[in-house]
């Protein structure tokens, strides 16, 4: 059988602010993997231990380890006055450093029952929430349907227009980052809608594990970055 | 099996030219039985929905692709119908026992355009491998020259002027179950062990015919 057994290990404690370290390699600053601030097969039954360790190991690492060697391609050609280069870079950079972008809020995104995953979001947030959709079902309802649209490969997002000061709900195709579709928008919650984020538990049924993946949000982060860029 | 390019208009889900465990251990029954039972079901169900009572209804399915491909702004049947059409010439492109090196003409004609088979074999790995996202690597024929495309979502040949010939599909559905995130992998197992390379040149000679 080709399906890896998953050990479930305890990560390194706390939560890293950053995931960057200063390397002194051309003087760039290259990336590694945040550690996860639980345990992989803490987020069951919504997602298995084994598609978190996948996910986090293999997946998020690969854009990690891309993203460095595209940053530092980047840094030659910028070095060199290498214009084409330089361009022709755009594409490895915007998919993998996209995707630790993504990965990176999406790992602070979901949270274990026990320590809060699938709470409503209380404060302002929930307000603003209840004011914008009606309320969290209304949301919820939205942002499923949504992520279950989105063909191919991308991201269902809930996000603060900093400037219009409203909470929208948008997709992102690939490892787009939701600034993408707008310079002022800033995510709150991001669902990861890649078959491999979902398919050893879910398989083709997308919208099981859309209707799932609620009881895990961490609505205190997103509370935390909303009242954060509301100030 | 002879692997025509045209599908019909009655938007049918054909089964693949072989039982679904007989790709096995290359490809597992398990994939087969999602992929081909749930993903490629969908999309023909889903287009017979979306086509009914519209103009495109009835039309053939290559029609539809080519109407609602709308240079590349696409409309809401292109991702059903292609993908129907993708998926019903994927099955046709594997074989059991399949893979290696071809022979013959199609041989020659690969050293020709790629100067060695290996040099080929690597590139259509490595569109296959850089397709980011989902998509499909192909084989085409445009213009009396071989070439490899690699294609987002679905997107396929015949919207960008070329013959299909062979294809690899690169969504992650693809080869999840059978190898995770190890898409080289499973690229590999399908160029060394289910290509069915009867099926391309039975292709080639209708694309050389039709451009005659």
């Amino acid at each position: 059988m080709a399906i890896r057994s998953v050990a479930s290990r305890r990560t390194l404690t706390g939560l890293k602010e950053t995931s960057s370290r200063l390397l002194r390699f051309r003087g760039i600053q290259t990336f590694t993997l945040p550690d996860l601030p639980y345990d992989y097969s803490a987020l069951e039954p919504a997602i298995s231990g084994e598609i978190m360790q996948i996910h986090h190991q293999k997946h998020h690492q690969a854009y990690v380890t891309n993203y460095n060697n595209a940053l530092e391609q980047l840094d030659q050609a910028v070095n060199k006055g290498d214009a084409s280069a330089v361009v022709k870079l755009q594409s490895a950079i915007k998919f993998n450093g996209g995707g630790h972008v993504n990965h990176s809020i999406f790992w602070k995104n979901l949270a274990p029952v026990k320590e809060g995953g699938g709470e409503p979001p209380k404060g302002s947030l929930g307000g603003a929430i209840d004011t914008h959709f009606g309320s969290l079902e209304g949301l919820v309802k939205k942002m499923s349907a949504e992520g279950a649209a989105v063909q191919g490969s991308g991201w269902v997002w809930l996000g603060l227009d900093k400037e219009l000061k409203k909470l929208v709900v948008d997709t992102t195709a690939n490892q787009d980052p939701l600034v993408t579709k707008g310079g002022s928008l800033v995510p709150l919650v991001g669902i990861d809608v890649w078959e491999h984020a979902y398919y050893l538990q879910y398989k083709n049924v997308r919208p099981d594990y859309l209707k799932n993946v609620w009881k895990v949000i961490n609505w205190k982060y997103a509370s935390e970055v909303y009242e954060k860029e509301c100030k | 099996m002879a692997a025509s390019a045209a599908v019909t208009a009655n938007y049918v889900l054909k089964p693949p030219p072989y039982p679904l465990d007989a790709l096995e251990p290359h490809m597992s029954k398990q994939t087969l039985e999602f992929h081909w039972g749930k993903h490629h079901r969908a999309y023909v169900d889903n287009l017979k929905k979306q086509v009914l009572g519209s103009e495109l209804e009835g039309k053939a399915l290559e029609h539809i692709i080519q109407n609602t491909y709308n240079n590349g702004d696409l409309l809401p049947p292109f991702n059903n119908a292609a993908q129907a059409w993708n998926h019903e010439f994927f099955w046709e492109s594997m074989k059991p026992g399949g893979g290696g090196k071809p022979s013959g003409e199609l041989l020659a004609l690969l050293e020709r355009d790629f100067t060695s088979y290996e040099k080929f074999y690597d590139e259509f790995n490595a569109a296959a491998a850089t397709q980011f996202g989902a998509g499909w690597a192909w084989l085409a024929y445009a213009d009396n020259k071989l070439k490899v495309v690699k294609t987002p979502n679905a997107v396929n040949p015949l919207v960008l002027g070329s013959f299909p010939l062979l294809t690899i599909d690169v969504w992650e559905h693809a080869y999840y179950l059978d190898f995770q995130n190890r898409r080289p992998d499973y690229i590999k197992t399908f160029m060394n062990n289910l290509v069915s390379w009867e099926a391309v040149s039975s292709r080639l000679e209708a694309a050389k015919a039709a451009s005659a």
